[in-house]
């Protein structure tokens, strides 16, 4: 029986990521595993008007804000493996930007990890958005929503 | 004390981070922020609304700008996230 990892997998890069292969790694030897979460979230175009996306981070607390994120879930779930990734610089529309993956025996602590990764990640991982539109207008910022701070409400006890 | 400046505070200051010598009567955040928009107009402009200004110190989290700086190495001044 292989032994638990001993916490969260973080990690930010430039670079693509291939969730298949990431998933098929998490799972492999795993027999006590019986569900797994797993979370992209992609670079959409905006109706066709966006060129790029480009993700500024603050690189030397990005990694130590998502860890603290991640072992709070790791410590609260039962989890096997919760492992994040997340990604700066340009990004064209249909890219990946972030990758979650939950494991566990059971599916209620794997949803809920994931969820509350997400949740977290939007409004306390220092990443900002910049748009590039395709019709050469001036670039912008995208602002935060109340939406993303409310969702966090949920999470109050954790 | 280096400071960091990202996304639109970034291109309001002009600057992403520089090191600097506060005078010695700033004790908290809050004096210190205060201190920094009279540095200049840039800065000014870049702080101008309070409520859309975060802080890291030392690379986590302030929410309480009432906290001392004594300790304190790096302080970063960034807009409302938005990864994920």
């Amino acid at each position: 029986m292989p032994t638990s990892p001993k916490g969260p997998i973080v990690r930010i890069q430039s670079d693509d990521f291939d969730t298949a292969q990431i998933l098929k790694r998490a799972t492999r030897d795993r027999p006590n595993v019986g569900a797994v979460v797993t979370f992209t979230g992609l670079c959409r175009d905006e109706g066709g008007k966006l060129a790029a996306l480009e993700l500024e981070h603050y690189a030397s607390m990005a990694e130590a804000e998502i860890k603290r994120i991640a072992t709070r879930a790791y410590d609260h779930w039962p989890l096997d493996q919760l492992i994040v990734i997340h990604r700066y610089g340009k990004i064209a529309p249909g890219e990946n930007i972030v990758l979650v993956i939950a494991t566990s025996s059971h599916r209620q602590a794997a949803f809920e990890a994931a969820s509350y990764l997400m949740d977290y990640l939007k409004t306390n991982a220092p990443f900002w958005k910049k748009e590039h539109h395709k019709d050469g207008t001036s670039d912008e910022w995208v602002e935060a929503t109340d939406k993303d701070d409310k969702a966090l409400e949920r999470w109050k006890e954790i | 004390m280096k400071i960091l400046y990202f996304a639109w505070i970034r291109e309001r200051t002009g600057i992403a981070q520089e090191e600097v010598d506060l005078p010695g009567e700033i004790k908290t955040v809050e004096g210190f922020l205060n201190w920094l928009k009279t540095r200049g107009e840039e800065f000014d402009y870049a702080l101008e609304n309070p409520s859309a200004v975060r802080v890291a110190l030392d690379r986590e989290h302030c929410s309480d700008f009432s906290q001392p700086l004594a300790g304190v190495n790096e302080i970063a001044l960034f807009p409302p996230m938005t990864g994920g």
